[in-house]
C-alpha cells in the first residue's frame, strides 16, 4: 500500500501501520458485510450537473508567483529528478 | 478546572455598529483582540501565525472607509481568525503540515475575500490537525492547541485552534472546516457555537481539500446570532466552486427569534448511551424546547450508525486522491532522490505525519483493484442508506437533536495511540456530513468537572434557518456558565 501511495516508510512504521490498518479494516467491516443488493451508491450529497462557463479569455495565476513556490524551478518550468530510465 | 469567565468583546453587530458609526476605530478593536492573543497564546497555541501587520493594514483600511463616509460592511472592524487550511495571499498556509510549511498561496479563498469585503479584519491562521484529519489538534506538525477550559485537555479538532481562540476571547468570530465534525466537535469541547452549513452553501474555493464530497466551511462564535451573521456573510453562490449551490445566502438573523412553538423535534435515541452526561444534556435540551412550545419525541434511526464506518472508508479514499498532489514538484517540501518516484516517496514519507499517512494508505487500499467494490463501493451504498434514514425521519420531524460528541474534552495523549478510539469522537457528527445536511453545536451544560457539553441540532438540506432558530432557543435555556469566553 505504501508503495502504491508513494510513501517511503521505515521498518517501525510498516509494523505499526500494519497493525493499525488491520484494526481499522475490522472496524469498517460492518460496511463490507452490508446487504446492499438494491441500494444505489452515493458519490455526492446532491445531484450535480456539469458546470460550464463561457469560453472567454481571462488572466490565470501569475507564472512567476507560482514558480516562486516550487522547490526547484528552471527556465520557467518545474525541475524534477530524472523520470524512468533516461540518461542523466 | 481553573477556567473563569472572561470579558466579552461584545456582539459582532455591536462591534460593527460602533465602528460604522465612528465611535470606535477598527484599530482600537483590533488592539483589544491582539492584547488578548499576547496574553494567552503562550498557554494555548491557537495560531500558526498571527499576522499583526496585515491586520493593522486591514483595520486602517476599514477606518479610512468610515472617515470617507463609506460603509465597510456588516462585519466592520470585527477581528476574525482563519483555520490554516484557508488560502491567504502572501500569508503562509500550512494545513499544520511539514509538507506545506512556509507555502505562500497565490490566491485568496472565496471565504477570505468575502470576509474582507464585509469589513472583517483577519488576525491570523489557526492551528489544526494536519490536513484537518483528527479530533484533538494533537496531529498538528507544529504542536497541539490547548483547551482554555482546562489546559491539560484537548480543544477538539480538527479546527481546534479556531475554537480555542473564540473560547478564550481572542476573537469574537473564527472560521473552520468540517468534514466529519471538525467544526462541531471542537465547538462542543470549547463551550461555543459551531455551524456546519449544508454542503454547497459556502464556496470551497481556496479551502485545501481533504474529502471533497464532505468538506464545508463554517463559523465559530460565542452566540448563535454571531454564528448566524458569520455564516450569512460567507455563504452564497460562487462560480469558482462547481459544487457551490446556485442560490443566494440564507437569511438567518431575520427569523432567529421566532421561537420553536409547534416545531417537531426528534431526539435520536440511538446516540443516547446510558448514564452519559452528553446524552443527559440532550434530554434536558429537549425538555427546554418542549417548555418553549415544541413537540418533542424520541426516534430510533439505527441506520445512522452506519455513518461512522462508511465515513472512515469514504473520507480516506477521497483524501488519498486529493493528497496525491503533494509530490515535491510544484510547491511545498521536497526531499531529493535519484529519480522522481523516489523523490515523491521520500517527500511524502517525511512531509506527512502519522495520521495523514494512515488515512492515505487506508484510502489507497479502499480504492485499489480487487477491494474497490468491497470497501469504497459498499461505503457509497451505506451513504445512501444514511441519507434514506434521514429522509424517513424528516417526514415526522423538523429537526433532530443528538449529543455533539460522546464525551467532554479529553486529556492529551489519551486517544492518540488508538485511531479507532479517536474516530469514535465523530460518531454523532458524521451522519449529517454524509447526507450533506446542516448541523450546529450549541453549548448547553457543564459536566460535573466543569467542562462544557454541546447539543447538536440537525436539519434537512437547506434547513439552516429553522436549525438556527432551535439553536437560539437552546441558547436561551442554557446556563450562562456553560459557554465561553473563559480565561484559563
Amino acid at each position: 500500500m505504501a508503495r502504491l501511495a508513494r510513501l517511503a516508510l521505515d521498518e517501525d512504521e510498516v509494523g505499526r501501520y500494519a497493525l493499525q490498518l488491520s484494526a481499522i479494516l475490522e472496524h469498517v467491516d460492518a460496511v463490507r458485510r452490508l446487504d446492499t443488493a438494491d441500494v444505489p451508491p452515493t458519490a455526492h450529497p446532491f445531484p450535480v450537473e456539469n458546470v460550464l462557463r463561457s469560453d472567454t479569455e481571462r488572466p490565470s495565476l501569475d507564472r512567476e508567483a507560482v514558480l516562486a513556490q516550487a522547490p526547484v524551478a528552471e527556465n520557467d518550468r518545474f525541475r524534477v529528478p530524472r523520470i524512468m530510465g533516461e540518461a542523466p | 478546572m481553573t477556567a473563569s469567565p472572561a470579558p466579552e468583546l461584545g456582539s459582532l453587530a455591536g462591534i460593527a455598529a460602533s465602528v460604522r458609526a465612528g465611535e470606535r476605530s477598527a484599530r482600537a478593536v483590533l488592539a483589544v483582540s491582539l492584547d488578548r492573543v499576547r496574553e494567552l497564546e503562550g498557554d494555548l497555541h491557537c495560531f500558526n501565525e498571527v499576522t499583526v501587520e496585515a491586520a493593522e493594514a486591514d483595520a486602517d483600511a476599514v477606518d479610512r472607509l468610515v472617515r470617507s463616509g463609506l460603509d465597510p460592511g456588516p462585519l466592520a472592524g470585527v477581528p476574525v481568525a482563519l483555520k490554516d487550511n484557508l488560502c491567504t495571499v502572501g500569508i503562509p498556509t500550512t494545513c499544520s503540515s511539514k509538507i506545506l510549511a512556509g507555502w505562500l498561496p497565490p490566491y485568496d479563498a472565496t471565504v477570505v475575500s468575502r470576509l474582507r469585503d464585509a469589513g472583517a479584519v483577519a488576525i491570523g491562521k489557526t492551528n489544526l490537525d494536519e490536513f484537518a484529519m483528527g479530533s484533538s489538534t494533537e496531529n498538528s506538525a507544529f504542536g497541539p492547541t490547548r483547551n482554555p477550559w482546562d489546559l491539560g485537555r484537548v480543544p477538539g479538532g480538527s479546527s481546534g485552534g479556531s475554537a480555542a481562540a473564540v473560547a478564550a476571547g481572542m476573537v469574537p468570530l473564527a472560521f473552520g472546516s468540517d468534514t466529519g465534525g471538525s467544526i462541531r466537535q471542537p465547538a462542543a469541547l470549547c463551550g461555543i457555537v459551531g455551524v456546519k452549513p449544508t454542503y454547497g452553501v459556502v464556496s470551497r474555493y481556496g479551502l485545501i481539500a481533504f474529502a471533497s464530497s464532505l468538506d464545508q466551511i463554517g463559523p465559530f462564535a460565542i452566540t448563535v446570532a454571531d454564528a448566524a451573521l458569520g455564516l450569512e456573510v460567507i455563504a452564497g453562490h460562487d462560480p469558482m466552486d462547481s459544487t457551490s449551490l446556485d442560490r443566494p445566502a440564507p437569511s438567518l438573523l431575520a427569523t432567529l427569534d421566532e421561537g420553536v412553538s409547534g416545531l417537531r423535534v426528534g431526539i435520536v435515541a440511538d446516540f443516547l448511551s446510558e448514564g452519559s452526561e452528553c446524552g443527559d444534556a440532550v434530554v434536558a435540551a429537549a425538555e427546554a424546547l418542549a417548555v418553549a412550545g415544541a413537540k418533542v419525541d424520541q426516534v430510533r434511526i439505527p441506520d445512522l450508525l452506519l455513518g461512522l464506518p462508511a465515513y472512515y472508508v469514504i473520507a480516506p479514499a477521497e483524501a488519498s486522491s486529493n493528497l496525491s498532489r503533494y509530490d515535491g514538484v510544484r510547491y511545498g517540501l521536497r526531499v531529493d532522490g535519484p529519480d522522481t518516484e523516489t523523490m515523491n516517496a521520500r517527500t511524502r514519507g517525511e512531509g506527512f505525519g502519522a495520521e495523514v499517512k494512515r488515512r492515505i494508505m487506508m484510502g489507497t487500499y479502499a480504492l485499489s483493484a480487487g477491494y474497490y467494490d468491497a470497501y469504497y463501493g459498499q461505503a457509497q451504498k451505506a451513504r445512501t442508506l444514511v441519507i434514506r434514514a434521514f429522509e424517513a425521519a424528516y417526514r415526522d420531524f423538523d429537526v433532530l437533536l443528538t449529543p455533539t460528541t460522546p464525551s467532554v474534552a479529553f486529556p492529551f495523549g489519551s486517544k492518540v495511540d488508538d485511531p479507532i478510539e479517536m474516530y469514535m469522537c465523530d460518531l454523532c457528527s458524521i451522519p449529517s456530513s454524509l447526507a450533506g445536511h446542516p448541523a450546529a453545536s450549541v453549548p448547553f451544560a457543564l459536566s460535573p468537572e466543569g467542562l462544557p457539553i454541546g447539543v447538536q441540532v440537525l436539519a434537512p438540506a437547506l434547513g439552516e434557518a429553522v436549525m438556527m432558530r432551535v439553536a437560539a432557543s437552546l441558547e436561551a435555556a442554557a446556563p450562562r456558565e456553560a459557554r465561553g469566553p473563559v480565561s484559563p
